[in-house]
């Protein structure tokens, strides 16, 4: 999948509509990434920050607009596989498959989409998970290891496709607050390999110190996008993104966050 | 003559044992054959009635929806005595598999549903973000988590199926009740109908035990 031209951006979105019945829940989306770029999607809860990554792989239907990856539309079709290969996704949630091993989770991919034999799957999925720490557990379940394990073993299997581009959706939202850190820190590594990606997260301080592109939402809307320096550090241009700011450096419930956060000191 | 002899008659048990684990045999051949294509169809069925195009969707739920209506044992005889009109001739054996099937692929395929619905949304998310077509989808994420989480139900379907071969006994099947039946006139003694509940109950109760443990196993898995 190397067949985009030099100057053609590596995902490409134009004009998103989507809608939840009468609810718009995104509003002439025009986003533009290019290959290697490190996007934090941050804002309130129900902002569409989520429902936009998850319309990048098509797991969200969308109404009107289009999105390109790699030159390759985004729709139904004998397409939407190649694209959701060159896709990994991390979920809030985790959703490792409960009934495999963390080896079989991260190796299952690559055999089944990409057809290679499960002994390259297996010593390519081992050494991933040797890069997350979790090595020595290869061969648990699942529901044998902690949220911040389960999360790592996600991690790993996204990479085992080898994506171009890693949508990481609240990565970190479903953990206990002290496994948090070990999660952002495999995130952060897989960060400079290079790889596009786009997080969607409440982590400010994290948001900060990863992205280079830092995408404001609200209601629907791309509000602010901006370098990650100019937005925590001289502070948002807008008057919404200042006061969703604010907001969360006094972990104000209606930014959907439950603890306070130091950004602007970090 | 005493109740032992009349009901426990050990001549009778003992001429007529060869008759009635022949029945058995019979028995346990017809409700593993029905209960393999019963199985079979119920997962085609349930496939084409969540992801099938429409039609195919309409002619799933309509074909679960009658034969989980329609009387087994009226299906039986109308398999076996009014098919022959239109030319369709089944032996007593493929009649009462086709019947017993029919039914019973209705009641798996509804099982079967209910556990793909309680796989979690995140799983086929999960599966498809990675790129897994759908076929793989289903092989090696869904169906695998959706049917250990019917083993109590479908094994309770399984069950009904093997009670439900005596029904067979209508069709001139020498299945286990029909022997048992036939060895009853013979012998003018009713012990071997005594002998063929003791089989049923042999095979059906360790089943039945199974099932009750499976389920305490799964309950407590869950309540962890």
């Amino acid at each position: 999948m190397t067949h985009q031209k030099a100057t053609q951006p590596f995902i490409k979105i134009t004009d998103l509509q989507k809608f939840y019945g009468q609810f718009q829940a995104l509003h002439d989306i025009n986003l533009a990434v290019e290959k290697g770029q490190i996007l934090a999607l941050i804002g309130p809860s129900g902002s569409g920050k989520s429902t936009l990554v998850r319309c990048i792989n098509l797991l969200e239907q969308f109404q009107a607009g289009t999105i390109e990856v790699d030159g390759i539309e985004v729709k139904e079709g004998r397409n939407l596989n190649k694209v959701r290969a060159e896709v990994g996704m991390v979920f809030q949630q985790f959703n490792l498959f409960p009934h495999m091993t963390a080896l079989k989770n991260v190796a299952i991919a690559p055999v089944r989409v990409r057809g290679i034999s499960w002994e390259e799957a297996e010593k390519k999925a081992l050494a991933l998970l040797e890069r997350v720490g979790l090595s020595q557990h290869a061969h648990k379940r699942p529901s044998q290891l902690s949220g911040g394990q389960q999360q790592r073993v996600a991690i790993a299997r996204a990479l085992a496709m080898e994506p171009e581009v890693l949508l990481f959706d609240e990565p970190t939202s479903a953990l206990d607050p002290e496994m948090v850190g070990e999660v952002l820190d495999v995130i952060q590594k897989v960060a400079e390999t290079g790889v596009t990606m786009l997080i969607v997260t409440h982590e400010m301080s994290f948001a900060r110190r990863v992205s280079n592109r830092v995408i404001f939402m609200e209601q629907g809307r791309i509000i602010e996008d901006t370098p990650p320096e100019e937005f925590f550090g001289c502070g948002p241009k807008t008057d919404r993104a200042q006061l969703f700011i604010r907001s969360v450096l006094q972990g104000h419930p209606d930014a959907g966050l439950t603890a306070p956060l130091q950004v602007l000191e970090d | 003559m005493g109740l032992m002899e009349t009901f426990f008659n050990l001549d009778v048990l003992h001429s007529s044992a060869l008759a009635l684990l022949e029945g058995l045999k019979l028995t346990i051949t017809l409700g593993l054959t029905s209960l393999v294509t019963s199985f079979a169809a119920g997962l085609i069925l349930v496939l084409g009635r969540l992801y099938g195009p429409m039609p195919i969707r309409v002619i799933a739920i309509a074909f679960i929806d009658i034969f989980r209506a329609i009387p087994l044992l009226v299906l039986l005889v109308l398999v076996y005595y009014a098919l022959p009109f239109v030319g369709i001739n089944f032996s007593p054996f493929w009649a009462a598999v086709t019947a017993l099937s029919l039914v019973a692929s209705a009641y798996a395929a509804e099982c079967f549903r209910a556990g793909i619905e309680a796989v979690a949304i995140g799983q086929f998310e999960a599966a498809k973000a990675l790129g897994f077509s759908w076929t793989d989808m289903m092989k090696d994420v869904v169906l695998p988590q959706a049917l250990r989480l019917v083993i109590p139900p479908s094994t309770g379907i399984g069950i009904s199926l093997i009670k439900d071969t005596a029904l067979a006994s209508v069709v001139a099947m020498p299945d286990l009740l029909k022997q048992a039946l036939q060895a009853q006139a013979f012998y003018a003694n009713p012990s071997p109908l005594i002998g063929a509940a003791l089989l049923y109950l042999i095979i059906l109760l360790p089943l039945v035990r199974i099932v009750s443990s499976i389920e305490e196993r799964q309950k407590r898995a869950a309540g962890r």
